[in-house]
């Protein structure tokens, strides 16, 4: 990641108020929009949205043709523009021609994108930006900081002393009378303006209409009352039929701003009636600029299909700790490090790739059904191919990508680090070895590696057998780990195998834009499994789990190697996750679990790919209860502990600042001990309650659910 | 689905009054606007042509409501302190009202002035924004408005403030019978 980069993120995180208050927004917005939702089936609404858009973004230029050919045959000027260059020479000559001084705008992320106020106050002209937000922005000469409230990083006091410095008088940081102020303000603005200027939240191919939705009711006004009205409208905007406007504006209200609709929506087809009689003057310019190139790539057309609602901001972890100043350009957050690498290329985006956690809280929340992680981490793999990486990680992904070496340069690790095991944990195993692991102290290795303690419990001979998929850190940081699960699965009479060609699972090397590496580790890890006559492949490590399930064959696909494709799919069909796998046993009759009395409360804190990816939220809970924890739920169990692999180490402000929120979640709990199903979830909160010298015990569900069985043979 | 559009609408800041007859709109429409002082120290109010005001002869408005302007003009609504419109349709779920804005007084009356009272048939809910949209050809509207509640704004600290650019108060008044009950 650039310097700048990490000195913006520092300074954010350093902001008196910055991410207190996105924090505070992030938390209400959930529950609002919860509510906004209420009696609404997301899932079928947002597969509307994401077919509607699917297919428009598949005809863009087709669509834009039709649209152009209805506004026109309705009276409107419509132009197909790609250059931002020359939107700017489109608007101003018709500027010239009307002899305009004035522009009132409407919130517009187009405009923003081709910087087109500048350019008209360069030729002389006034640009009035008049939803509240943008204007604050406007009179601080900043830029927007969210895509919905573009002024959420400025506090009260703040705009009163722009609005003062504006009026010349001296304001009282009183919010209805700045809101008060900005309307008389604007007022007149509104009716001296030569040229509105708008975007549009829709725009119709078949009827040739634009839909364009405000609260405040400034588009209403910019659309109205100067005798010349422009809309620049990206072509993603575009939608085929009227109907399809339907879906769209049920979600995007209640995912912007959780309200059912906004005040005022405005469709508009054609020039309507001028403020002085007679029709209006009406200009539509289709900018394309990189969207025809997007739309003609396969995996980044997904993003086309966005209807810019911000909740993938106001979901992201990181987002709610640094800000759209830090997270983005024009267009910020998830959707925004995806789009400023099209708008501006892969140098302006550099680094912003970086500051993805791949929670996917965002790909839950999209009313698009956008796969933004997955987004991410193509422009995470393409920047990678852009910039030569630095030669120390790609020659550590040579070594994780080799099975052989990479054990033994684990054991080699184990053993240099035995003088100071009390250090500090580990993060994501396989990056110990590349640069980002660099002047860190040594991890805590274990002495003894899960794979030499496995021959050592004796197996059941059984007809029903499972293979352990252990992944590196319960094979080398946390063996007990692993014998806690082995232990439960004899319980059940199962007899458990551990394949010992196994390896890294391969997740490692992908997120870091090697998917050669993630490759090797796939292949090894399909010869290896599911071993001999196992019906089921177990993994404790969610993200292994994901890894092995869904990642495998299709990064095989992606590498061209179809037959090992196939192979992975095959295996992918046996991988399970420890808590689902167990709950179907205790649920089939097959494992009964001794209940406890007198057992501690314990929370749960969600792993990110179990509960987002897998989906399995429920069985730890339900196991934990059966045995007898009384389970206490931590505020926003399910937001992402900070680790993330190797981001802990790449960003360790923001993977700090996320665990600190995180360990106050749950010391509110007051519980004894925090269940987690993930490894790299225990390595980051154990280790933050040790470094807080909270007592707190975190463990695996495996672990918690073991230690009822009495002490080990 | 009165009742549903009423708690609908209110819940987005508007006040709802309903009125048996045309003639008991026009007298709620009265007590508005006297409310709100049109009539006095010059106050005016604009109400651009719709089918409620074309009932009534001028003079009958003009007694009934004194400060009323017919002539809708950019500076009359821009002077206004009152603009009174007629809607089309309402939408049950979301308590919106939707009209044909086309004309460009429509849009003047309701946008402009500081209060806005929307009159609407009670016949005329029907249940949410789409089957309100299926009334209306756009390629014979060009200006199609949908209002929900008065004017908002949360940009500063995400604290609700209403009244920005458009209304700060938006009263419905509900006439006639509802549809089904004739
Ligand atoms: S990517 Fe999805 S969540 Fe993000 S702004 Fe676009 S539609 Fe909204």
């Amino acid at each position: 990641m650039p310097e700048e980069l990490r000195e913006l993120v520092r300074r954010a995180l350093a902001h008196p108020h910055l991410s207190a208050a996105l924090t505070r927004f992030s938390e209400d917005y959930r529950m609002s929009r919860a509510r906004a939702y209420k009696g609404i089936d997301f899932e079928a609404l947002r597969e509307r949205i994401a077919a509607r858009k699917a297919a428009a973004a598949e005809h863009l230029e087709e669509l834009a043709a039709r649209f152009a050919a209805a506004a026109s045959a309705r009276g409107a000027h419509v132009v197909r523009l790609d250059a931002p260059g020359d939107v700017h020479d489109y608007i101003l000559r018709v500027a010239r021609r009307r002899g305009a001084r004035l522009v009132v705008k409407a919130k517009s992320m187009a405009t923003e994108e081709i910087h087109l106020n500048a350019a008209l106050a360069h030729a002389g002209i006034e640009v009035k930006e008049t939803d509240l937000g943008e204007w604050i922005v406007q009179l601080a000469r900043q830029r927007p900081s969210h895509m919905v409230l573009p002024a959420i990083h400025l506090t009260r006091a703040d705009v009163a002393r722009l609005f003062s410095r504006e009026t010349g008088q001296t304001l009282e940081a009183e919010i209805p009378q700045l809101v008060r102020v900005a309307r008389e303000q604007l007022r007149e603005k509104f009716l001296r303006a030569d040229i509105g200027i708008t975007g549009a939240n829709i725009a119709v191919a078949e009827t040739g209409s634009l839909v364009l939705c405000t609260n405040e009711g400034n588009a209403r006004l910019v659309s109205t009352l100067p005798p010349v009205h422009i809309a620049v409208v990206g072509l993603e905007k575009l939608v085929e039929r009227f109907e399809d406007i339907e879906p769209i504006l049920a979600a995007l209200p209640r995912s912007a701003t959780a309200q059912q609709i906004t005040s005022y929506v405005s469709i508009l087809t054609g020039p309507a009636e001028a403020a002085g009689g007679g029709p209006k003057e009406m200009h539509i310019i289709l900018y394309g600029h990189r969207r025809a190139a997007m739309a003609a790539d396969p995996v980044f057309r997904e993003a086309l299909q966005c209807i810019r609602c911000a909740s993938c901001l106001n979901v992201c972890p990181v987002y709610r700790l640094v800000g759209g100043h830090v997270f983005g350009r024009v267009y910020t957050g998830a959707i925004g490090t995806v789009l400023t690498a099209w708008t501006e290329g892969w140098e302006a985006s550099r680094g912003l790739e970086q500051l993805c956690i791949q929670c996917g809280a965002c790909r839950d929340a999209c009313p698009a059904r956008i796969d933004l992680p997955e987004l991410i981490l193509e422009v995470r793999r393409r920047a990678a191919h852009a910039v030569t990486p630095p030669l120390a990680g790609r020659a550590a992904f040579v070594l994780i990508g080799n099975r052989r070496a990479f054990h033994a340069a684990l054991r080699a690790a184990a053993l240099a680090q035995k003088p100071f095991t009390e250090g500090p944990y580990l993060r994501h195993l396989p990056l110990f070895f590349t640069e980002a692991g660099k002047n860190r102290r040594l991890p805590a290795l274990a002495a003894e590696p899960f794979r030499d303690r496995f021959p050592r419990i004796g197996q059941p001979r059984s007809a029903r057998r499972v293979a352990l998929f252990a992944g590196c850190l319960i094979d080398f940081v946390y063996p007990e780990i692993g014998e806690a699960i082995v232990r439960i699965l004899n319980r059940a009479g199962l007899e458990v195998l551990f394949p010992e060609a196994q390896t890294c699972c391969g997740a490692p090397a992908r997120f870091s834009g090697a998917p050669e590496a993630a490759l090797a580790n796939i292949r090894d890890n399909v010869e290896a499994l599911p071993g001999d006559g196992a019906e089921a492949v177990v993994s404790a490590c969610p993200t292994c789990t994901v890894a092995l399930q869904s990642d495998a064959a299709r990064v095989a696909q992606e590498c061209g190697d179809a037959a090992l494709a196939g192979r992975a799919a095959r295996l992918a069909e046996k991988v399970v996750d420890f808590s689902t796998f167990v709950h179907r046993l205790a649920a089939e009759g097959s494992l009964r679990l001794p209940s406890g009395a007198d057992l501690p409360a314990v929370t749960y804190h969600d792993s990110c790919h179990l509960k987002r990816t897998l989906h399995a939220a429920q069985p730890p809970r339900e196991l934990l209860q059966s045995c007898g924890y009384a389970l206490r739920e931590m505020q926003e169990s399910d937001v992402c502990c900070g680790m993330g692999g190797s981001y802990s180490l790449k960003m360790p402000e923001v993977s700090a600042a996320m665990l600190a929120r995180k360990l106050r979640m749950i010391a509110a709990t007051e519980a004894a001990g925090v269940a987690v199903d993930c490894p790299g979830c225990l390595m980051q909160i154990r280790g933050g309650c040790a470094a807080a010298g909270a007592p707190t015990r975190v463990r695996h569900t495996a672990e918690w659910l073991a230690s009822l069985l009495g002490p080990a043979h | 689905m009165i009742g549903k559009f009423r708690r609908a609408a209110e819940a987005a800041g508007a006040e709802v009054l309903e009125a048996r007859t045309p003639e008991a709109a026009l007298a709620t429409l009265a007590r508005i606007l006297k409310e709100e002082g049109v009539g006095a120290g010059g106050r005016t109010a604009v109400w651009p042509a719709g089918p409620l005001r074309q009932r009534f002869h001028p003079e009958i408005l003009a007694q009934m409501l004194p400060g009323l302007v017919l002539e809708v003009t950019r500076e009359a609504a821009a002077a206004a302190h009152v603009g009174v419109t007629e809607f089309e349709w309402g939408a049950a779920a979301t308590g919106t009202l939707v009209q044909d804005a086309s004309a460009v007084a429509q849009r003047l009356a309701s946008t402009l002035p500081p209060v806005h009272v929307a009159l609407l048939p009670a016949g005329a809910i029907v249940a949410d924004i789409g089957a309100a949209l299926r009334r209306f050809d756009p390629a014979r509207a060009a200006f199609l408005a949908l209002v929900t509640g008065p004017s908002r704004t949360a940009d500063i600290e995400r604290v609700l403030t209403i009244g920005v650019h458009g209304p700060r108060r938006l009263v419905i008044v509900l006439y006639g019978q509802e549809a089904g009950h004739a």
